[in-house]
């Protein structure tokens, strides 16, 4: 993957990645739990905000909130500029080719709704088939069940190996002349593994087949370039990299977008209404009916440009410093078993033992002020494909550190003696 | 003691190790399965229910200590108990869980051994997990045939 802009960075000394000083910019590291210091292990869920981000959003509703695209006063043009420059920010981040493309949603979710709904209905057929795979989020699971419900759909499933790992050949059996949409994570967020997207994209678009990525754990650990990867629509949330909550995106090449009806309707997405027929408003607007999460966009454009701030190796390098810890100081628990061995990953790892519950795993954790997620991910395929009910899930973010992994396996241990 | 000692003490780390009438029941004529969507637990209550008293009681399912060790000791208290004696204790089962009531009030002496589950009430997240047999065994006497849940 390629490293975010390269520049001489506030936060890194001597090339080396000061990983106190990044904390610094997270107010919430400082927090303690139930008498310890908060170790935030559960950043697959939702990571924290830097000062930054925390500011902008203050700042707009201070002295910018207005409503956009409508009034002709001072804080609307304010206001409208800001939420407008975000989308530039975005665009530049997944190096989208045009503003038009970007698609301000409510998160990852929202965004394959839109496409499973507006171009799913619009241009798939009683028969035709939809490819995901064996380790998707419900939320990329869900909608395309719906979707096969209204229009008799047929929604195959790649199966993953024992690892974790997505298998091409798996894939690329599946496909078929009736095959009409792939939609796949690019980064599972049970297991960590990472698909080969880009290998994917090109098999797909071999037979014509648009693909549809989940972006939503990938964006915050590697550098997604829409164009390098050649995808078709591309979705992520705000608030699992370092924005608020309520904001996401999605991104869709022009045509396929242009060609696409309306997903709501409402204020915003139209240029003329008449009771006989309303005109639809260009590209983005299009698909963003009603007032939007205008503070989101604005806080999200912040965090983006937090992390062009940062210089993406020493960033990356930390993460797989992390996790290759982690691995290993966990593997030589006895007992514990780690799910998801893919050779390529990124940022998470999930863990079970045979004779604890991973609930029980995550109430001790706790105890210990360390936060991890504990259950089935949104993933319930997953578990059942690994045979587990559940799993106790350590997700990593760029400002957790080797002796936040240390106070996990402290923790673990605790777990040990609880239970014998 | 600690609240996390509280919560996991020897007795319930036993049922959870060993459960009590963990099995599947061939003459039950009541069954009720529960599921709690936000973690996984799922549970099936059989139920022998004979002259409105319940004859026998069993369950199956996979889940945490606490929903494991719950469901045993709910059927170990169960076992003999008529559908409005059940009815009530589930009635203080749930004021313990959710920390309404002082426990060791004389009003509460029906709940017995049960009353080392109080523990709970100090986590939140975990009280649908000693809750979710109970809703179970619920449903299985109202004959609702539906998957009882904890949401």
């Amino acid at each position: 993957m390629k490293a975010f802009q390269k520049k001489q960075l506030p936060h890194s000394g001597d090339g080396i990645f000061d990983v106190e000083k990044i904390r610094q910019d997270f107010p919430i590291l400082r927090e303690r739990v139930h008498g310890k210091p908060l170790v935030y292990l559960d950043n697959g869920a939702t990571s924290q905000k830097p000062q930054a981000v925390i500011d902008a959003i203050s700042r707009y509703y201070q002295s910018e909130n207005s409503n956009i695209h409508r009034g002709v006063h001072y804080l609307s043009e304010q206001a409208t500029a800001s939420y407008e420059n975000a989308r530039e920010k975005i665009r530049q981040f997944i190096n989208a080719k045009s503003e038009q493309e970007i698609i301000f949603v409510r998160g990852t979710t929202e965004a394959i709704n839109l496409v499973a709904q507006s171009y799913g209905r619009t241009f798939l057929k009683e028969g035709d088939e939809i490819v995901i795979s064996a380790m998707e989020h419900h939320s990329n699971i869900v909608p395309w069940q719906i979707l096969c419900g209204q229009i008799g759909a047929r929604l195959r499933i790649i199966p993953i190996n024992h690892d974790g790992e997505f298998v091409l050949d798996e894939y690329r059996r599946l496909l078929n002349e009736k095959t009409k949409l792939v939609s796949i994570t690019h980064v599972s967020n049970a297991l960590g593994s990472i698909v080969p997207v880009r290998e994917a994209v090109r098999i797909a678009h071999e037979r014509g087949v648009p693909v549809l990525l989940d972006g939503a754990q990938a964006v915050p650990h590697l550098k997604v370039d829409v164009q390098e990867i050649g995808c078709d629509f591309y979705a992520f949330s705000g608030h699992k990299v370092f924005g608020p909550t309520g904001v996401g995106v999605l991104y869709g090449k022009a045509e396929l977008l242009d060609a696409m009806p309306p997903y709501q309707g409402g204020g915003d997405m139209i240029s003329l209404v008449t009771f006989e027929k309303t005109h639809y408003n260009v590209l983005p607007y299009k698909f963003e009916a009603g007032t939007p999460n205008i503070a989101g966009g604005i806080g999200l454009g912040a965090a983006i440009d937090y992390l062009n701030g940062l210089d993406w190796d020493q960033v990356s390098d930390h993460e797989k410093d992390l996790l290759s810890y982690a691995t290993d100081e966990l593997s030589a628990i006895e007992r514990l078993k780690i799910i998801g061995k893919a050779k390529e990953k990124a940022g998470v790892l999930s863990f079970v033992f045979e004779h604890i519950h991973a609930h029980d795993v995550g109430t001790i954790l706790d105890q210990e002020g360390v936060a991890v997620r504990a259950g089935h991910h949104c993933a319930m395929p997953v578990m059942q494909r690994f045979g587990v009910p559940a799993t106790a899930r350590a997700s990593f973010a760029l400002y957790n550190t080797r002796e936040e992994i240390d106070a996990l396996v402290k923790g673990i241990h605790r777990v040990l003696r609880v239970f014998g | 003691m600690s609240e996390l000692d509280e919560l996991y003490q020897e007795v319930i780390l036993d049922h959870n190790k060993s459960p009590r009438n963990f099995r599947e029941m061939g003459n039950a004529n009541r069954k009720s399965e529960g599921y709690n969507p936000l973690c996984g637990d799922h549970v099936t209550v059989y139920i022998h229910f004979i002259g409105g008293i319940i004859h026998d009681i069993s369950f199956k399912g996979s889940g945490c200590a606490i929903s494991k060790a719950s469901a045993s000791m709910m059927t170990t208290e169960l076992k003999g108990k008529s559908e409005a004696e059940a009815e009530e204790l589930f009635d203080d089962v749930h004021k313990m869980l959710t920390g309404d009531v002082d426990v060791e009030d004389s009003g509460f002496d029906r709940l017995g051994k049960l009353k080392i589950l109080s523990g709970v009430c100090k986590f939140p997240a975990r009280v649908k997990c000693a809750s979710l047999a109970w809703h179970t065994v619920n449903a299985a006497l109202k004959g609702v045939d539906e998957v009882a849940s904890t949401e």
